[in-house]
């Protein structure tokens, strides 16, 4: 409901965006210092990879600062030299040393070369470990038993299987505070990527590949997630949102869902809800087929089509997209 | 009969495109009505399309890409707009189906009919000359390399007008690009664009490979080059070995779209992962085919201006080599968030942070050319202090994403837009203006007006930093890639100054188009007679501007590297002197079969992509019957009498004295 209403918002909203840009507070979208200081507020509240509520996106948030920080030993010379060396020998300063054949130096050339082997030394061990350390495959530590949870791509939504609540639901996540979750990741459709940003790493969703990625939530909140892999017409809106909730809170969440009526069922249910749609309303399942992700993923290495409903799919996407409707006629 | 066009193709309810193409229209009908009043036809066709000159060649390959580079950057501009619009539920003015399209035009253009033909124009105008040689290895392929790849250029521009553009991202990734995702013509037109002007491009390659290992001139050792003709040599064996990956990859594409088959497809057996590896073991060598003779322009820009040797000429070379080789270690740093193991991606992590070495090395030797030297600020020189600056910030950003785990989060945001639009445009681009201002007087005569230089340059610098700084801020925010909306109205501001920093860029383009016409409305005030108007090094400086169609009446000797500037250091100097006794010299002929054979290649390409099936069985017969004809022409060259040539050489130094 909420996205529908957006969308409508959204046609009118260009017509009117001047008016709209002087009667919001003009000063607070202008503002030379909003613009100056926005780039500060990465320190602060509100930036998803600066301030990380998982424990993983915190690992890599300061693996991200120490590599920046390596590099900025030979970045600000390199910059302080250029501008430098470009002041004190400009043409005109006839002061300056001026060696026209001098070509070559044993003592710079080591330098030059050394510099940045021993940097690049140091960021390889810190790239050999932290690839292993933050590997998206290895499960997270933890007291709490690890939770799984099936992300699936869909055009242009997510459907989210909770296989042992047996429960479904679209657009919407909700995982327990401190919870390692395990996500196994595919596609309906084309390639998408898996990402909740302030929890940490992205991995792809691949229709017919079982791909994985473990997570945790540590503080509780909502969290806005999404693909963030280009996939279509309606990517951008390819959005959900990640509720990190107490075990309580979670458990009311999960009852909630199983009073729905829908069901999730492999193959129908899933056919239909296959058909592309854009800002698709969060909607629940109260019943999911025993093993829905090992069948959608066996269902591409099934003959021709398997049991999904690709047809189908071909047909509405040119009724959803007149340009290339006319262009296939 | 027409096969998938009509009518309808023409997408006659979107206002935009129609306005753009009668403005095309209008400024088409306007140049061939010039052409016609003052009757250049005949000149245009006898001295530039079937032409086999280098050079001309050259800035043919150089004017095309500046007209697509306001073309590409038109697209840009309409990304921005729209991203400084689309915030909190507004959808702005472009609906994802033609903002779809923008952003894969806008890759492909920029990448494949800007960066590529400035880079190709620049290789064909100065190697020869660089490497004393009168042409290239194959004129006529050459001349057919530039036809095909203007046969792309027409095709991505029909696009805008008949039927549609791919809105699959500008590498087309399977499964997104297969029938069953794109059942539009966009992907069509993307493959037949790219294959027919990839496949002039492998031409060029094989080319300019064979051109620089077989036609230096006496006592140019592999060693004496030039290092810009250092940068061409790796550059083209990257191209050789790369571009074939990439026309196969489309091939197979094709095969799926055309003929039902399974590589990239979901089921049945395709490997979507098999496409975005295959495209990007081509894609990653490309970007280093377009900087490493970016490298090669600044090294001899560095050298010229600071009247001072290259410092670490050899280290240079071998930096190039080694980069050039590395380049094709790293591919899967594209793609690390695809799900392979920890130990490939610390092994491609660090495959790519090991080209950061050879690269710094490269930055180093060019402060140490500048340290201890005279620098003269000209616009070339510019360009390569903002490059210095700028490419050492980009690749850092580089080796941030090269960090499996940080690319982990940073992946598909906008962190990746800025950092390539950083190498790339404060690289490529940058690299391209410098060899654009410093090799122009060399073709035309008469130098450029360094005032719009400047101001051109100042502005692309400034409006860089003003467009693409926000989007490093915003990545952290969670900001994607390729977004036609976002609900965050808090990423707003940064988005409305990012768009201000491309207007910034408009200027710097704006400034370019005026520097052109003001330098051409001035030129016999900056006429340049002796064909060395800075002072330079290497032997395209030693002959006269522009060269005569054999470049040389005398092929030079040489004896060391910067071999024209040591010449000069001579007791005496280097004297333009006219010689006693002249020779014939053996020349190419000019020949209709490149653009007609390209022409026929439009037609099949086209064809194809709407599915005239007669139209495609045309172009291949013309094609074909183009080539054999080619094949049994032996009436391809000719001799430049003695005479001729002294006449020529005679009449150059006449103007020289009338200067002296």
């Amino acid at each position: 409901m909420q996205a529908a209403n957006r969308l409508l918002q959204g046609r009118k909203a260009f017509l009117h965006w001047g008016r709209e840009m002087r009667k919001r507070n003009s000063l607070k979208y202008l503002s030379v210092m909003t613009w100056l200081t926005a780039p500060l507020l990465l320190s602060g509240c509100g930036s998803a990879l600066m301030d990380p509520t998982g424990e993983i996106g915190q690992g890599l948030k300061s693996l991200i600062i120490t590599a920046f920080g390596l590099m900025l030993i030979v970045v600000i010379p390199v910059i302080v030299m250029t501008i430098l060396f470009a002041w004190k020998y400009r043409g005109t300063n006839l002061a300056a040393k001026y060696t026209p054949n001098w070509e070559h130096s044993n003592i710079i050339e080591v330098f030059v070369w050394a510099i940045p082997c021993v940097i690049i030394f140091f960021l390889a061990i810190l790239t050999w470990q932290t690839s292993h350390s933050y590997d998206p495959h290895k499960p997270i530590a933890s007291e709490e038993e690890t939770m799984t949870i099936d992300a699936i791509s869909l055009d242009w939504k997510w459907l989210f299987i909770y296989p042992d609540e047996g429960i479904a639901t679209i657009n919407e996540l909700a995982i327990p505070v401190d919870t390692p979750v395990h996500f196994r990741v595919t596609s309906g459709t084309v390639m998408n990527s898996f990402m909740i940003p302030t929890l940490g790493s992205q991995i792809y969703a691949m229709a017919g590949m079982d791909n994985d990625v473990y997570l945790e939530g540590n503080e509780i909140g909502t969290f806005r997630g999404r693909s963030t892999q280009y996939s279509g017409e309606g990517f951008s809106e390819m959005l959900f949102d990640t509720h990190v909730t107490s075990d309580a809170d979670f458990q009311a969440w999960v009852d909630k869902i199983k009073q729905s009526p829908n069901t999730m069922m492999f193959p129908e249910d899933y056919e239909q809800i296959a058909e592309p749609s854009i800002a698709h309303p969060v909607e629940y399942f109260s019943q999911v087929s025993p093993d829905f992700y090992g069948d959608l993923i066996n269902s591409y290495k099934a003959s021709h089509g398997g049991s999904d409903s690709h047809g189908e799919q071909n047909e509405a996407r040119e009724s959803s997209m007149p340009m290339s409707a006319q262009a296939a006629e | 009969m027409f096969g998938k066009l009509s009518l309808d193709s023409i997408p006659f309810h979107e206002p935009i495109i129609m306005v753009t193409a009668v403005a095309i229209g209008i400024i088409g009908a306007l140049i061939v009505g010039l052409i016609t009043y003052y009757r250049k036809w005949g000149y245009l066709w006898t001295e530039w399309v079937t032409s086999i000159d280098h050079k001309k060649i050259g800035v043919m390959y150089f004017l095309v890409a500046l007209v697509m580079l306001i073309r590409g950057f038109a697209d840009a501009i309409m990304m921005r707009t729209q991203q400084a619009i689309a915030a909190g539920g507004a959808e702005g003015y472009l609906p994802p189906e033609h903002y779809d399209q923008i952003f894969t035009a806008h890759g492909v253009i920029m990448i494949f009919f800007v960066a590529m033909p400035m880079v190709i124009g620049l290789m064909n105008l100065v190697v020869p000359l660089q490497i004393g040689a009168r042409d290239v290895a194959f004129p006529f392929m050459n001349n057919l390399s530039f036809w095909l790849f203007a046969v792309g250029v027409i095709l991505v521009n029909m696009s805008l007008v008949i039927g549609e553009f791919a809105k699959t991202g500008w590498l087309a990734y399977a499964p997104l690009s297969e029938l069953k995702y794109s059942p539009g013509v966009g992907v069509d037109y993307w493959i037949w664009a790219l294959q027919i002007s990839g496949i002039g491009t492998t031409l060029t390659g094989i080319n300019f490979f064979v051109t620089i290992l077989k036609m230096r001139t006496k006592g140019m050792s592999l060693f004496r080059m030039p290092i810009f003709t250092w940068t061409a040599l790796c550059t083209n064996v990257l191209i050789i070995l790369s571009f074939p990956i990439l026309t196969v990859t489309i091939a197979l594409l094709t095969l799926d779209r055309y003929l039902g088959m399974h590589f990239f497809t979901n089921d049945m057996g395709g490997s979507q992962m098999m496409y975005v590896n295959l495209i990007w073991a081509w894609g990653h060598p490309e970007v280093y085919i377009l900087i490493l003779p970016a490298f090669g322009v600044f090294s001899e820009v560095i050298a010229t201006f600071t009247k001072k040797r290259l410092f670490g000429y050899k280290t240079m070379v071998w930096a190039t080599v080694v980069i050039a080789f590395l380049s094709f270690t790293v591919w899967l740093h594209h793609f690390f968030t695809m799900g392979a193991g920890a130990d490939v991606n610390s092994f491609f992590g660090i495959a790519t942070m090991i080209i950061a070495i050879p690269t710094g090395v490269k930055i180093f030797n060019w402060l140490f050319t500048m340290y201890r030297g005279r620098i003269q600020f000209t616009t070339p020189v510019l360009w390569t202090i903002g490059f210095i600056i700028t490419f050492t910030l980009g690749g850092m950003t580089g080796v941030m994403l090269a960090v499996p785990g940080a690319n982990f989060v940073l992946h598909n945001t906008l962190f990746v837009i800025a950092h390539f639009h950083n190498v790339i445009i404060g690289g490529v681009v940058f690299g391209m203006m410098a060899g654009f201002t410093y090799w122009f007087p060399k073709a035309f005569g008469f130098t450029l007006s360094e005032k719009w230089g400047k101001r051109s340059f100042w502005c692309w610098l400034i409006g860089f930093y003003v467009a693409f700084m926000p989007l490093y801020a915003l990545s952290f925010f969670g900001a994607m890639r390729r977004m036609q909306s976002y609900e965050q109205t808090e990423w707003q501001p940064l988005m409305i100054v990012a768009w201000f920093g491309a207007v910034i860029i408009a200027c710097g383009i704006a400034c370019i188009v005026i520097q052109l016409v003001v330098s051409i409305r001035d030129r016999e005030k900056n006429r340049d007679l002796t064909g060395d108007p800075w002072d330079g090094r290497t032997l395209e400086w030693s002959t006269s501007s522009p060269p005569p169609n054999y470049n040389f009446a005398y092929l030079p000797d040489v004896a060391s590297i910067d071999s024209y500037w040591e010449m000069k250091q001579q007791p005496g100097g280097f004297k333009r002197e006219l010689a006693t006794k002249f020779e014939d010299i053996h020349m190419p002929r000019n020949t209709a079969e490149g653009p007609i054979l390209s022409l026929f290649a439009l037609l099949f390409g086209f064809a194809l992509i709407w599915h005239i099936w007669w139209l495609a069985g045309l172009g291949a017969i013309g094609m074909f019957v183009t080539f054999m004809f080619r094949i049994f022409n032996n009436d391809t060259d000719y001799h430049v009498s003695a005479a001729e040539v002294e006449k020529t050489e005679r009449e150059y130094h006449k103007r020289l004295e009338m200067q002296a």
